[in-house]
């Protein structure tokens, strides 16, 4: 690791950059500062304004407010390509370039040395091989770029990128499909591009990577900056904490006592349930009037263990139980078949149907549940809509309005309708308040407690750890794919979450408290 | 476009109106009506009945359609089962008949439904098989003839009249109510919708969606083999090579122009049987115009381009942009 010298000039200079969605705020008036020769590393959860801060910067979307400098000069690109005239270039994770087109071909794609309107190729090669070679690659740059492993269809991006001039380099998520020995190679290339200046900026939910490349971090939460550090500076547990936590509040659980639950009816439990290479195998006991709430970094496994639970993913091995009888759990009908219900994080591709009426949305899976044969009729739909509409407080309070038209947080309201409906024993709620406006977050988690007191078992994931203490009556903590810890009671708080989830600097995290 | 449509539908019928008044002019007799040996005569009873085999072929269509799917092998289906009764029919009863080809187009039905449910096939590959593999099956079975019959029972389907109404008209008819029972009187409208609006989000809702893809199928193979009958006992015969020859184009015209949308979700079975009649309506009139049947497939083409840039977002968003440019000029 490299610490640049400090008054090294700022290459490129994000002031107050907002963007909204609708009326999701995405960004709200957030900087960013890159040095030339550094590599600086962009972090925040799912959702945290990452990509759209990215996309802003290089003219993908156009921002609501805010100014970019480059090199001290405003620059204003309105497309990805003029983003890369003027020197700001970015590497997607799904490399965009042609894979049935040769190294060389993608290369010098738009950019071809002709003669007489004719592409030398021989030229192109010989250039593309002398590129590429300032990378540390030796390849036949005449095969197809598809032919080569992931690795170096990254390192011929990258060398595009660099190639065409480019002064900053964005790489988003490089390493996810990388191995170890690829991952060596990417950051020696870095390093190396670093040196002669060029600044890059790094996007990676993976810690140790974070750590071993980087000079600066830069974290978002909900579209706000948090900070700015120095790597070398920065704990893993504070920039965990920056990630997640607004701030270390020690709000404890006001919910139930340890004492309390024990006495509470098991309403499911998973006994060494898991699936190879999904989620290893976890105990899970989810009791009616309980919220287990799930907490760990993106890709801990949070996702999986919800969709496990439903159904919507076969386990291996573990046996699930449901009321004290034994089940299979194989598919979402059999999950809504044994009283569950799931609300996927992805809610305009999992959740609604965009098409279809609030009404018919909500009716959904209790006409699923019940089958063909006993269609609701119109009556008991209208009914069931306008009860759901006015009990969660729906806006529109129109049921025959398409649901595509509502807001995200009445999007949400309509699918935790969907599920009500079926009188459900046991509730998963994968992320309920992401993208949600303030004041339907409040409603949302207000609502969570209100079915838990009303006897439902709830298995709630949130990235929001101050939420997640608040409605919690135990907390199961992820990490790399595995329950690595279970609090309960007087346990729940936010720097015990942390301290689970950073496990490995616990006493690191100790001492810089200390 | 919704601005304009107060009701679903209104569209539709404006247009029929339109073409039918257009037929009135180029052909003075369209509207006349005549009662003989118990069977109606005339331009438009011609029109229903020359439309059945598509308005038959909409029926299924429109509920693949609706789950995202396409079915290009129902005039194959339909060559298939012609090609069936034909063979049968001189030597079967009508019952025998009607199972046995109605039964190859269930057959058909669960094979396209197979390939798209159950292994995933994109609905336009996996029908596409059966659309070039079921001309030669139908060709296998009358041996390369036109095999004819002359079966009174069969003949009757496709020639003869109740109160008035011919038999094809009569049995489409028929199936519009019964598949409207079955999908609206069920739960399985509202599912279907669901299922071609977010497979994804339906599956996760607990709707089983593969065996509504199945389903529409089967009952697509089933709609198109009952064409198939049709047609056949309308020219006493079976020919392989031309029964139903791309009238699974003119079945997905008919859903389009019913204004149920490729990219599924919404249908309209009522609609979709209008979107026939339409075509047909144009066929007629422009045969009776004494035009050359080529300016048929130029009309058609026209009406398939007016209706797809009226559903194309990017259009409307177009238009849109445009209807705004000129308010703000105003």
């Amino acid at each position: 690791m490299e610490n640049s010298p400090d008054p090294a000039p700022s290459l490129l200079e994000v002031r107050g950059i907002s963007k909204s969605f609708g009326a999701v705020r995405a960004l709200q008036e957030v900087d960013f500062t890159l040095r030339a020769g550094e590599i600086h590393a962009l972090l925040g959860e799912n959702g945290a304004g990452k990509s759209t801060l990215i996309k802003v910067i290089t003219g993908v979307f156009p921002r609501d407010a805010g100014i970019v400098r480059l090199g001290g000069e405003e620059v204003a690109p309105r497309s990805a390509k003029a983003a890369l005239q003027a020197g700001i270039a970015t590497v997607y994770q799904e490399v965009n370039l042609l894979p049935n087109l040769s190294v060389a071909q993608n290369l010098f794609l738009d950019r071809q040395p002709m003669r007489f309107g004719i592409v030398r190729e021989g030229e192109m090669r010989r250039r593309a091989k002398a590129l590429l070679t300032d990378f540390g690659l030796d390849i036949d740059v005449a095969a197809a770029l598809g032919s080569y492993s992931v690795a170096i269809q990254h390192v011929t991006a990258i060398a595009r990128a660099v190639d065409l001039s480019a002064r900053v380099l964005i790489l988003d998520e490089p390493t996810a499909s990388l191995d170890r020995h690829e991952v060596e190679i990417l950051f020696g290339i870095m390093r190396q591009l670093a040196k002669r200046g060029i600044g890059i900026v790094f996007v990676s939910h993976f810690l140790d990577q974070v750590y071993e490349i980087s000079d600066r971090i830069t974290v978002l939460r909900n579209g706000r900056l948090v900070g700015e550090r120095e790597t070398a500076s920065l704990p893993r547990l504070e920039l965990i904490r920056m990630m997640l936590g607004r701030e270390l509040a020690e709000t404890t659980s006001a919910r139930a006592s340890a004492g309390e639950h024990r006495a509470r009816e098991v309403c499911a439990s998973f006994e060494n349930y898991g699936k190879a290479g999904y989620v290893a195998p976890f105990n899970l006991e989810l009791r009616h009037g309980e919220v287990v709430g799930l907490a760990g970094l993106l890709g801990s496994g949070r996702t999986e263990t919800a969709r496990l639970v439903f159904g919507a993913e076969r386990a291996d091995g573990g046996q699930a139980t449901v009321e004290g009888a034994p089940v299979r759990l194989q598919s979402p009908r059999d999950g809504v078949r044994h009283g569950f219900g799931y609300c996927p994080e992805e809610r305009k591709t999992d959740g609604i149907v965009a098409e279809l009426t609030v009404r018919e949305n909500i009716v959904l899976a209790l006409q699923a549940k019940r089958g063909l044969h006993r269609p609701l009729s119109r009556r008991e739909q209208d009914e069931i809509a306008s009860r759901y509409v006015r009990m969660l407080d729906i806006r529109p309070p129109d049921p025959e309005r398409a649901v595509g038209l509502l807001s995200g947080g009445n999007q949400q309201k309509v699918l935790l309708a969907r599920w009500l409906a079926t009188s459900p024993r046991l509730l998963v709620l994968d992320e309920p308040t992401r993208g949600i406006d303030v004041g339907a977050h409040a409603e949302i988690i207000r609502l969570i407690r209100e079915l838990c007191d009303d006897g439902l078992a709830l298995l709630v994931i949130s990235s929001e750890l101050d939420e997640i203490v608040t409605y919690s009556d135990r907390v199961v903590v992820l990490r790399d794919r595995a329950h690595v810890e279970e609090l309960a009671g007087e346990a729940i708080d936010v720097g015990n979450i942390l301290a689970a989830i950073a496990a490995d600097s616990v006493a690191v995290a100790l001492e810089a408290h200390t | 476009m919704t601005a304009l449509l107060p009701r679903r539908g209104l569209a539709q019928i404006l247009a029929l109106i339109v073409i039918l008044a257009v037929d009135r002019i180029v052909s003075p007799q369209f509207f006349d009506l005549r009662l003989q040996d118990g069977r109606l005569f005339g331009s438009l009873i011609d029109v229903l009945n020359r439309g059945t085999p598509v308005a038959l072929l909409s029926l299924g269509m429109v509920l693949v359609i609706a789950t995202r799917g396409i079915d290009l092998s129902v005039g194959a289906v339909m060559a298939i089962s012609g090609a069936i009764a034909a063979s049968l029919a001189d030597t079967h009863s009508l019952a025998v008949v009607l199972a046995a080809a109605l039964g190859a187009g269930l057959i058909c039905g669960l094979w396209n439904g197979f390939l798209v449910a159950v292994l995933g096939m994109q609905p336009i590959v996996a029908t596409l098989i059966l659309m070039v593999a079921g001309r030669g099956i139908a060709q296998l079975i009358t041996e390369g003839r036109i095999v004819t019959f002359s079966s009174p029972d069969l003949v009757w389907l496709g020639n003869g009249a109740v109160l008035g109404v011919p038999m094809p008209v009569a049995i489409a008819l028929g199936m519009l109510i019964l598949t409207g029972a079955v999908v609206r009187g069920s739960a399985l409208g509202l599912l279907i919708e669901a299922t071609g609006g977010n497979a994804r989000a339906s599956e996760l809702a607990g709707v089983g969606t593969r065996a509504m893809i199945l389903a529409v199928y089967v009952w697509c193979g089933i709609c198109a083999a009952l064409a198939g009958v049709i047609a056949a006992a309308d020219i006493m015969g079976a020919d392989a090579n031309n029964a139903g020859l791309w009238l699974e184009l003119d079945a997905i015209l008919a859903v389009v122009i019913g204004g149920t949308s490729l990219f599924g979700g919404r249908f309209s079975l009522v609609l979709a049987v209008l979107g026939a009649l339409i075509i047909q309506t144009m066929n007629t009139g422009i045969l009776l115009s004494g035009y050359p049947p080529e300016f048929n497939l130029l009309v058609k083409a026209v009406v398939v381009m007016t209706v797809l840039l009226l559903q194309s977002p990017k259009f409307s968003g177009i238009a849109g942009i445009a209807a705004r440019l000129r308010r703000s000029k105003a």
